[in-house]
């Protein structure tokens, strides 16, 4: 036996970035069986493994890695959706490196094992093999919840508590379900098959799923409580309405919020226009503002509709950007434009009604402001024009009030958002439970998924002794 | 999926559908709009709800074929299913007694303003409406109209029914005439904010209902918005009714017009299928 050999991470294939930045195929092509085992091996099964205590949702890591070293790929999978119901979803959009993968023992002196990666591998296996196992039906207790918004929050708890044998319904206002898996992830991040095959599976676990029902409007929460019989009821709308710069020109025709610009791309498929009857301004020269997860997706989307010019305008410096490590780099490598330290000022009518430039102005970073980033302050006489017919604000969101509108007894933050205990999702209101964007505001997949869980876990509790104590 | 249960050609180019929808029927209420997609190709628009029925659970829509989208929902008949439809959105319209209220529909915004009318009689207003179209065969609903208010005036542009007048001049000559606390007017946004230019000299407190380009209808794209007073605001959840002389009406016109060329695109080619057909 000679020297312990340290290897790399295996690589995953993906599509050359000169040609995928004018298609909508996925960007990674995923790992190959022998590549997976390989990257499996380089895992050294530690004693105490950390990498588990990072997972919001719990999964069991360590035996689903050692599953697939064993070639026992849908064994892994079935470890896998032990704890996670969108195991092809989480191994595509979560944040690993900051999450499991950050507390990985190699990744102390190299690469940590590919975490996100191996999940991929066993769920896209599993589901190419034909071979997707549901668990038996537990006994039914006869208990009923209801779940507003059928994104990954309100998926992930809805497969909780349909193992745990109660009937669960979840109520859609679009006429689709995965909510930003939808509407907002674009399909080379994220092919839209897959969620509808991961949706799938939690509607073969028994949930029901009502689409274009508008809860506040078709129903309220209280008419779901007392009138349709449901005992508990977990909100998880999202956040909603989406934020503009507040500077003129902003309404004029090619200026989209990112959430419509995505929206019209990926849920109504306005890049099959004129097939797809959605259309949608592509523009030759397009500017997204905004350094977030989002704002990566929509410059990288117009990006595909065929502009010739894509910016991407941030107040800050890159090191502040929010966004995902990965999709800064996949951005820059298609050829997106980064103008960092640049504000837009407003935007340039061309007297029809169409945005035809945007006026920006230099920042520098002066002192740290109250979230700890060194705040951007203008430059003066650094102002510049540049031309553009698309300009799409990426900015967050904020609370949407059409659901909590309704619902005088809940106890919202200063925000507009629900104010919930944390670890428990438990609301002001009894038998009511709220998670993911509309309780923390913009954050990202795997945090909705984890406050999905931990609201299954106490609504159990809840069905069973109806026992309500909420230190908001 | 939901049943067309009933299909009515109120003119060659104006339709009307009854559609089965329970749960929206159970809480529409006048002001109200919905919106829907025909099938997994379409796009989804809004549409206002021209009166509801809750026993049948059934709402009524009533739209002119303009674009690709509704002159494909013009081509389904009775019996036929519409993919999705969502709703009830927006605010309902405030009813009380204001005392004399001027409903004022133009076109295909006829149909939304006959709800209102009729909520607005059953609270006790005394309620004068004027119904106006291009020409007569645009013009509908003469009786349901009658049967709500307590006097009816109709015009058309080309004086083929009723006053050869445009609807301002009515309703000018009511403002001077009669103490009028509110009125509402629904119609295309040109007809709308001649409206308000009208009442504003009169300084009569109106409300118009603002039919931008949507998609989903529940604030979450901002693609509705419109500047009141302004401010900018989403027409599908601050709306559709807004104080219309606050509105930037031609700003809406400006946005209403964004995918001209794209509808028109879509229209040849809707053509061009349903003639191989």
């Amino acid at each position: 036996m000679g020297k312990k050999e340290k290897k790399n991470r295996v690589k995953m294939r993906e599509q050359d970035p000169f040609e995928r930045a004018r298609n909508f195929m996925e960007v990674p092509y995923g790992y190959t069986p022998d590549e997976a085992v390989e990257e499996a091996s380089r895992c050294l099964s530690c004693l105490k493994p950390t990498c588990r205590t990072g997972c919001p949702v719990e999964v069991d890591i360590p035996s689903f890695i050692k599953l697939i070293k064993e070639g026992r790929f849908i064994e892994a999978a079935w470890k896998i959706k032990e704890k996670n119901a969108l195991p092809a979803v989480c191994g595509r959009v979560c944040p690993q490196e900051i999450q499991c993968e950050s507390l990985c023992i190699l990744g102390k002196k190299g690469e940590a094992i590919g975490i996100g990666n191996l999940e991929r591998f066993v769920a896209d296996y599993e589901a190419s093999q034909g071979e997707i196992q549901v668990p038996e039906k537990p006994q039914p207790t006869g208990r009923k919840v209801a779940i507003i918004g059928s994104g990954p929050g309100g998926l992930t708890c809805a497969s909780d508590l349909i193992k745990s044998g109660h009937e669960v319904t979840i109520f859609e206002a679009l006429h689709k379900p995965g909510g930003v898996l939808v509407y907002g992830i674009p399909e080379f991040r994220l092919p839209k098959v897959i969620v509808e095959r991961e949706v799938g599976y939690i509607k073969m676990l028994g949930v029901e799923v009502i689409v274009n029902a508008v809860i506040g409007k078709l129903h309220t929460v209280d008419e779901l409580l007392n009138g349709h019989g449901y005992d508990a009821c977990f909100i998880s709308t999202g956040a909603g309405l989406p934020l503009f710069l507040g500077i003129p020109g902003e309404n004029l025709n090619g200026i989209y919020s990112a959430n419509e610009f995505l929206t019209r791309a990926n849920l109504m498929k306005a890049y099959l226009f004129p097939e797809y009857d959605t259309p949608i301004k592509c523009g030759r020269s397009v500017a997204v503002f905004g350094g977030g997860n989002v704002a990566m997706d929509a410059a990288r989307v117009a990006l595909r509709l065929g502009a010739e010019k894509v910016y991407l305008v941030y107040r800050r410096s890159e090191a502040e950007m929010p966004a995902r490590e990965a999709e800064i780099h996949h951005a820059r490598q298609e050829g997106i434009e980064f103008m960092m330290l640049t504000n837009p000022v407003r935007f340039v009518d061309d007297g029809k009604g169409n945005v035809q430039a945007v006026d920006c102005i230099k920042m520098e970073l002066g002192e740290p402001d109250e979230s700890g980033r060194r705040k951007p302050v203008p430059i003066k006489g650094s102002e510049f024009r540049l031309e553009i017919d698309v300009g799409i604000p990426a900015l967050g969101t904020r609370s949407n009030p059409l659901l909590l509108n309704t619902m005088s007894d809940l106890k919202l933050n200063k925000r507009g958002y629900i104010l919930a205990e944390e670890g428990t999702g438990m609301t002001s209101k009894r038998g009511v439970f709220a998670g993911g964007d509309i309780v923390t505001g913009s954050a990202t997949v795997i945090l909705a998924m984890g406050s999905g869980r931990k609201a299954a876990r106490t609504i159990n509790e809840y069905l069973k002794w109806k026992y309500w104590d909420f230190r908001g | 999926m939901f049943r067309i249960v009933r299909k009515e050609e109120l003119s060659d180019v104006v339709l009307l559908f009854e559609i089965n929808a329970v749960d929206i029927a159970r809480k529409a209420e006048a002001g109200n709009f919905f919106i829907l997609r025909i099938d997994e190709q379409g796009e989804r628009i809004p549409l206002t709800i021209a009166d509801f029925d809750r026993n049948r659970g059934t709402i009524t829509t009533v739209f002119q074929k303009i674009g690709k989208t509704t002159h494909h929902l013009a081509a389904l008949n009775e019996g036929d299913y519409i993919c999705d439809v969502i709703g009830p959105l927006g605010k309902h319209t405030h009813i009380e007694n204001f005392g004399t209220v001027v409903c004022v529909g133009g076109g295909v915004g006829i149909a939304p303003v006959y709800p209102i009318a009729r909520a607005l009689k059953e609270a006790g207003n005394r309620v004068i409406s004027i119904i106006g179209a291009r020409t007569k065969n645009l013009l509908f609903w003469e009786e349901k109209m009658l049967g709500v208010s307590d006097e009816l005036i109709m015009t058309t542009d080309d004086g083929s029914y009723g006053k050869k007048a445009v609807v301002t001049i009515p309703l000018d000559e009511i403002l001077r005439e009669k103490d009028v606390n509110l009125v509402i007017a629904i119609g295309p946004a040109i007809m709308m904010k001649f409206v308000c230019i009208t009442t504003q000299k009169h300084g009569v407190k109106t409300l118009v209902s603002l039919n931008s380009i949507m998609v989903d209808g529940t604030g979450m794209c901002g693609s509705c918005r419109v500047q009141v007073d302004g401010q900018t605001r989403f027409a599908c959840v601050d709306g559709p009714e807004f104080d219309g002389h606050k509105v930037d009406f031609d700003l809406l016109m400006a946005r209403q017009r964004m995918y001209i060329e794209e509808e028109k695109e879509a229209m040849e080619r809707f053509r061009a299928t349903a003639e191989v057909k």
